[in-house]
């Protein structure tokens, strides 16, 4: 029997790609933007919507940064807003295990499940640095070893409260007493239409992969080749016998890009203009500026790389992730750039995240099927450069051409986003 | 009281646990019908319940005009998250949200946090007003036209227009600016329950609503004559804070939904309050006696208005949106 894809579609927060430049692009703000892409997903049978999150600006040279799409409402208060106007589309709260305590997470998550009878899933998050916790109570640095432990713990503490409710319905007593989290009494929610919320976990690492392997549901991983997706796939499989799961109990989920044209050519085409749209002169120079942590804004974007090395420690990029090694990366850089002839913002572009899945309608579905029947994926998560419309053709054009083929359901068979995703409701672990 | 004022009627639409959304949606809908400026939902940590401000968001799109204020408590939360969630509420809603300010008491929540002990309630509330504080300058952080989408340099939003709020207060730290735009009210609407004085202490600085629970009118403008002046010595207008005797109510005939209206018009046209939030004992049918009895007496007797007149709760509250404390700052630099 064919295997089935599993669709989700993310509402892109703050980020670089979303073309906010094309007037088609409306408000990342407004609820009716959400409202319009969560229709649109749900009249795509899609499994579910996911939403990321931010807790703190970002910053580029000690300043606000003010080129990307700034601004988002909070996740679960937008998700429950949005089980009104959706039935069967499951929800998904990005939420940090950092900068918040179990107690009312797992409450607030539960509430979510309930209304949306049986819909939340959450995407459990970390975060490292003391940047971020300048904006709350917890504050600090917990170095990435213990950020793991304690979102481990976390995502532990808040199943011993959803436990806590007997499948009947009685409340029982809680205590959960670890390393770091100290608590006990009687949580306020009883158990829902799916048991618990479904849990994703976003990560490649190899923490990321166990911590997934161990506990999560779905996992949340870039995308690459067919052959590193095959690869990802089998290793975190492989890992979830040790916890004695099912291959089938987590599913892998890469989140995509896509760029639908009427010929190859058309598509090749158009995924070039939004890279250039992505890209523009100034979003080049500080691509470059992330790397080499020095103020570039003398250089030329349409001119060559700077000949001068990068300056790691320089302070200058907070909040966002840190490239591993600049040296090595800006060497890269330069060598491609002298190959191809390439100027800075032409780099950039060559360099940075293309597009996933660029095609026909019909060669768009043949390759995500393609990478589904193959295992190097379960299923995806969509991310569209347009908000709200950014989905429309990939719903209108490429979701009959899977349906047809009988890889993705034409219906919802059950109400629950467990049902949707085949996973079963989990144990009530009294 | 000007003439063409309009008496506040609101009611809480808590009670015994209830985890399906249609009780609520229905519930709202019903207050709505009567033309009521908002709802609250109660909320604590400590016994059975949904979370409030969740329910209210699942109530938003699933109702029109009604002002829709949960109960957010300030102890255990991270006011940068409470900034956001109020926020997205207003967002949610298109402008008609409020937070009901609460602290939690006592040994058995703080347990269930497992951060801090329990507090004695004058900290809680010193606490909660520095919450309501440093929100409220989380709201204001993005000024009003922050989003300019300028492709000429590639700017999104003007970093000018976006403030740090440094707060720094006895038991947390915000660096900030909020990751909410400023929402649609500018600051969703403030509800603080005002008869204990350290709650009252924060109501007079921080409230757009005070709810005093009294049972005579005698005591209900006592109240409000003292809860005026002492906003007025903290530099706030006064008609920019309105004073509700919260009620409680046990409606059983159509004869109680109508004394129920003669009461609270004859409170209202004394001057004794701004309005009335009544809390039901079964709220089903008290709401239902309130909305079918009670408010078309009100509104006869040309006290309560037939219509809502905007789609704001300021607008039902005949609050205007506040200035940006930044941008007023910025102005006068």
């Amino acid at each position: 029997m064919t295997k089935q894809i599993h669709l989700a579609a993310h509402f892109p927060g703050v980020n670089s790609t979303t073309v906010w430049t094309d007037p088609r692009s409306r408000s990342q703000i407004d609820f009716s933007s959400f409202e319009q892409l969560a229709r649109t997903a749900e009249r795509g049978k899609f499994d579910f919507f996911f939403l990321a999150e931010g807790l703190r600006l970002r910053e580029h040279k000690g300043l606000i940064h003010d080129l990307d799409v700034v601004g988002r409402p909070e996740s679960l208060t937008v998700l429950n807003a949005l089980a009104a106007v959706t039935d069967r589309l499951g929800l998904a709260a990005t939420v940090n295990a950092t900068f918040n305590e179990p107690y009312e997470l797992a409450r607030r998550l539960a509430t979510l499940d309930h209304l949306s009878a049986g819909r939340a899933a959450w995407n459990v998050v970390t975060s490292s640095d003391a940047f971020t916790g300048e904006n709350f109570r917890r504050g600090g640095y917990l170095d990435r070893a213990d950020r793991y432990k304690r979102a481990a713990e976390f995502v532990e503490t808040a199943r011993e409260l959803w436990d806590s409710w007997t499948p009947e319905g009685t409340s029982r007593p809680f205590s959960h007493h670890g390393p770091h989290f100290d608590i006990e009494g009687e949580f306020t929610v009883p158990r829902s239409p799916q048991g618990h919320p479904v849990v994703i976990q976003a990560g490649d690492s190899d923490e990321g992969r166990e911590f997934a392997a161990a506990s999560a549901d779905v996992i949340f991983t870039r995308h690459g080749t067919l052959e590193a997706g095959r690869t990802f796939y089998a290793d975190v499989k492989a890992r979830l016998a040790a916890y004695g799961r099912d291959p089938d109990d987590l599913k892998i989920m890469p989140g995509v890009t896509f760029v639908l044209g009427e010929t190859a050519a058309d598509a090749q085409e158009r995924a070039a203009e939004i890279r250039k749209q992505q890209v523009s002169p100034q979003n080049a120079l500080l691509a470059l500026e992330q790397i080499w942590g020095r103020d570039l804004s003398a250089y030329d974007p349409d001119g060559p790389l700077p000949d001068i090395d990068p300056d790691p420690d320089s302070g200058l990029v907070q909040g966002r992730v840190r490239i591993a090694d600049p040296f090595a990366v800006a060497a890269k850089w330069r060598a491609l750039s002298e190959e191809k002839g390439l100027s800075i913002r032409q780099t950039v572009i060559e360099t940075s995240t293309r597009q996933s899945f660029v095609g026909t309608p019909q060669s768009v579905a043949d390759e995500l099927d393609t990478f589904v029947q193959t295992e190097a994926a379960d299923g995806f998560i969509l991310v569209p450069h347009l908000t709200p419309g950014g989905l429309d053709d990939f719903v209108d054009q490429v979701v009959p051409l899977l349906q047809e083929r009988g890889a993705f359901r034409t219906e919802y068979a059950g109400t629950t986003l467990r049902s949707h995703l085949g996973l079963p409701e989990p144990v009530w672990k009294g | 009281m000007s003439a063409t004022r309009s008496l506040h009627l609101s009611a809480e639409i808590g009670g015994p646990p209830h985890f399906d959304a249609a009780h609520y949606v229905s519930l709202a809908r019903l207050a709505e019908r009567g033309t009521l400026d908002f709802v609250t939902l109660s909320d604590t940590f400590a016994r059975p319940g949904p979370d409030a401000l969740a329910v209210l968001s699942r109530v938003a799109p699933a109702t029109e005009r009604i002002g829709l204020v949960p109960t957010v408590t300030t102890t255990h939360t991270e006011p940068f998250h409470v900034s956001a969630a109020v926020a997205t509420l207003d967002w949610v809603s298109r402008g008609r949200a409020g937070w009901a300010v609460d602290v939690s008491t006592g040994e058995a929540e703080a347990r269930l946090f497992g951060r801090r002990s329990a507090a004695p309630g004058d900290d809680l509330w010193h606490e909660a007003r520095e919450v309501a504080d440093v929100v409220g300058k989380l709201w204001d952080s993005w000024e009003d036209d922050a989003e300019i989408r300028d492709s000429s340099t590639g700017r999104f939003i003007d970093r000018d227009k976006l403030h740090y709020v440094d707060f720094k207060g006895r038991t947390f730290s915000v660096r900030g600016p909020s990751i909410v735009p400023r929402p649609p009210q500018g600051h969703p609407v403030t509800v603080i329950d005002a008869t204990a004085d350290a709650a009252r202490a924060a109501a007079v600085r921080h409230a757009d609503i005070a709810l005093v629970r009294t049972d005579t009118p005698t005591a209900a403008r006592a109240a409000r004559e003292e809860i005026r002046d002492r906003a007025r010595a903290h530099g706030r207008d006064p008609d920019r804070l309105s004073v509700l005797a919260a009620l409680p109510i046990e409606l059983h005939t159509t004869a109680d939904a109508v004394d129920l209206a003669g009461l609270v018009g004859d409170w209202y046209e004394q001057g004794a309050v701004d309005g009335v939030h009544l809390l039901p004992a079964d709220v089903e049918r008290d709401l239902g006696f309130v909305v079918d009895g009670t408010v078309p007496l009100l509104q006869h007797r040309g006290l309560l208005r037939r219509f809502y007149p905007g789609a704001t709760l300021r607008e039902h509250l005949g609050l205007t949106r506040p200035v940006n404390q930044y941008a007023r700052a910025g102005e006068s630099s």
